[in-house]
């Protein structure tokens, strides 16, 4: 790296030409890691002696959930950098992000209730975690439509910005609220650092490599949402030069 | 301040001002619930202390999105914004209003329709006493939502879906606090946590507000 | 004290209108500013009273200086005219609204419903809350529209009692108003044909 700053990348053209050049590879690491997870997953795991075969969707409902957050917090820090520091690619960054939450969030609920369907006998429960689960899509949903709303890009920027600091803040509050109010059905945590805890071997490492093809395929997809978003912005400063030598 | 916040009562009272409009939103909802759910006063007594909260923020939510577009239509918000007065006492202001003319009213209405409902006698103290507690907190919620879309042309559909996953944390611990009482059951966590929230909304949020507010403006 | 504008650029709606704008209205001066519509008098009036931000340049002598007439007037229809004075006399921390309904000749309308008021009442009315504020710097956007001669008369009578008293004015309007005041042409600031705002330029 030397003397170049991460900061270069906030350069919306400089950002562009490198997430060409890596871009593939993330594609390419994201296919693997899928197939591979899933099929290792799907086909070459036992079934749990209580679940039977339904815990296999493990592997699509875990790996979502954790980037259902994941994607949030991550929304969050590049809606700082942009209060903070103001760069262009971190709020779109923000907005390209925030479609893939949605979807990711709803991989998770809907996996979620057909994981529910046998074990509780219902497709859905008020159980803490699917309750957090619904509100963080409230959430997302709110962020996106505000974006959708606001014409000025930049308007648009500062205030889904504090609208996610603030709904950060309150995510987490109901998060605690909805414990407090229900305690629950749910297992706890698949993965830990706990080894008590945590989710037999043999399930654990194809577990984990559908998780990091979920990141790759997260990384891949907010690239090229971001290249996209670039290039929208780039229609638009062109639109309204023309205007202006009209 | 004062100045201001007199402003927005008088308004408020004077006719069109939309006072008593989230009173009579409340009874409505409360009163059409025995209808959707059935007669059955144990089934009743059981969902009171809930159908009270929402019946609250409902109302709450209904009068939101007059809080700041009234002023930004006819201009006072960008004279507002050059007078002596932060931004930040403003939307704090604006809250107190909206508390004063929707949260109270409903707050005192709430053991009238209470008895429609058949809540349980402990209910009453505790239902008034979460709405209390809590109903500032929807106001100074609301206001941040109404800050974030004041200057769009149909915000308030846009304002009911920011605000409503904000007002999650309130709603559970208020209508805690009111079931919990309703049924003779220690109250305290709850109560707490609500007291908690109104406090740090109550202390914080407002900045939040005066911010997209300020970029609103510009 | 007097205002200074040094070298201001301004935006709307993300466009750059004009561009190295620099003038000094001392105490007791008066400025207007001509132009065709959409030069972006009303945007450098905006960034003058503070309400949005300059791309570049600086405005010294504004600070909590001054009173800034929009197009609409923040007047409230149900309240009495009297009432919408004396809530702008109050937020400014200024003293009786007499002396500013006296100017505009509203004395007699003094309690009539400021929704019952006609256009030109109202727009007198709007003018009158400046008279309250007891701030030094007057700006107006278009002062005179749907004003009748008279009431034109009313308000240069008005701003030239300001300037006498020391005060100070920024006016954008076609009208000959009869007030000693500076004029700044600002067709020849009009920001350059290519000119993108800056934060845009990073995208091309």
């Amino acid at each position: 790296m030397g003397s170049m700053s991460l900061w270069e990348y906030a350069n919306p053209k400089k950002f562009l030409t490198t997430s060409e050049r890596i871009l593939p590879f993330f594609w390419a690491a994201a296919a693997v890691c899928l197939v591979v997870g899933l099929i290792w997953g799907f086909f070459f795991t036992p079934d749990d002696f209580r679940q039977g075969s339904t815990v296999k969707i493990i592997y699509l409902h875990v790996p979502s959930a954790m980037m259902a957050i994941n994607i949030w917090v991550m929304m969050l820090v590049t809606s700082l950098i942009w209060i903070v520091r103001r760069h262009h690619v971190s709020a779109l960054a923000a907005r390209a992000a925030a479609p893939i939450g949605i979807v990711m969030t709803l991989i998770a609920l809907a996996t979620g209730a057909i994981w529910g369907q046998p074990m509780w006998g219902t497709w859905w429960a008020w159980d803490p975690r699917l309750t957090s689960f619904l509100i963080l899509f409230l959430f997302y949903l709110g962020y996106v439509a505000l974006w959708e709303a606001i014409e000025n890009p930049d308007t648009a920027a500062d205030l889904t910005s504090v609208l996610c600091l603030v709904g950060s803040v309150f995510a987490i509050l109901s998060r605690y609220a909805v414990l407090f109010w229900n305690q629950g059905l749910h297992q706890g945590a698949s993965l830990s650092l706990d080894k008590e805890e945590n989710v037999a071997d043999v399930f654990y490492y194809p577990l984990l490599v559908c998780i990091a093809g979920f990141v790759f395929l997260f990384i891949a997809l907010v690239l090229y949402r971001t290249g996209t978003e670039i290039r929208a912005r780039r229609i638009r400063a062109l639109a309204t030069r023309t205007r202006a030598q009209a | 301040m004062i100045a201001l916040l007199m402003r927005d009562l008088r308004l408020a009272f004077r006719a069109g001002g939309g006072f008593g409009l989230g009173l009579a939103f409340f009874l409505i909802v409360t009163v059409l619930v025995p209808f959707s759910v059935g007669p059955q006063s144990q089934l009743l007594t059981t969902i009171a202390p809930g159908i009270l909260w929402l019946g609250a923020l409902l109302a709450c939510l209904l009068s939101l999105d007059r809080l700041l577009a009234l002023d930004w239509e006819d201009g006072s918000l960008d004279l507002l914004a050059t007078a002596p007065l932060p931004l930040e006492s403003i939307v704090s202001v604006k809250a107190l209003a909206h508390w004063l003319t929707t949260g109270l009213p409903l707050v005192l209405a709430a053991p009238l329709l209470g008895v429609l409902l058949n809540l349980a006698p402990p209910g009453y103290v505790w239902v008034v006493i979460s709405l209390a507690l809590g109903t500032p907190a929807l106001s100074v919620i609301g206001t941040f939502g109404a800050a974030l879309t004041v200057g769009l042309k149909r915000g308030g559909l846009l304002l009911s879906l920011l605000v409503l996953p904000l007002y999650v944390p309130t709603l559970i611990f208020g209508a805690e606090v009111a079931r919990r009482g309703a049924q003779g059951m220690e109250v305290t966590t709850p109560l707490l946590m609500l007291a908690g929230i109104t406090a740090g909304v109550i202390a914080l949020l407002p900045f939040a507000s005066a911010a997209v507010l300020r970029v609103n403006l510009r | 004290m007097s205002l200074t504008v040094t070298d201001l650029s301004v935006a709307r709606g993300g466009l750059p209108v004009l561009e190295g704008v620099s003038f000094t209205v001392p105490d007791g001066g008066a400025l207007i500013l001509r132009g065709p519509n959409g030069v972006g008098k009303t945007t450098l009036l905006r960034t003058i009273a503070g309400l949005q931000p300059a791309l570049a340049g600086m405005v010294t002598g504004a600070e909590d200086r001054i009173a800034y007439a929009a197009h609409s007037d923040g007047i409230k229809p149900t309240l009495s005219v009297a009432e919408n004075l004396i809530f702008w006399a109050q937020v400014f921390g200024a003293g009786g609204i007499d002396a500013a309904l006296d100017a505009y000749a509203l004395a007699p309308l003094r309690d009539r419903p400021a929704g019952a008021l006609s256009a030109g009442q109202k727009r007198r009315l709007g003018l009158s809350r400046l008279m309250v504020t007891a701030r030094p710097v007057w700006v107006f956007d278009e002062p005179t529209v749907s004003l009748d001669r008279d009431a034109v008369a009313m308000f240069a009578g008005a701003v030239r009692a300001h300037l006498k008293q020391g005060g100070a004015a920024i006016m954008a309007t076609h009208i000959e108003l009869g007030i000693e005041a500076e004029v700044l042409e600002l067709a020849p600031y009009r920001a350059a044909l290519d000119a993108v705002d800056a934060f845009e330029e990073s995208f091309l």
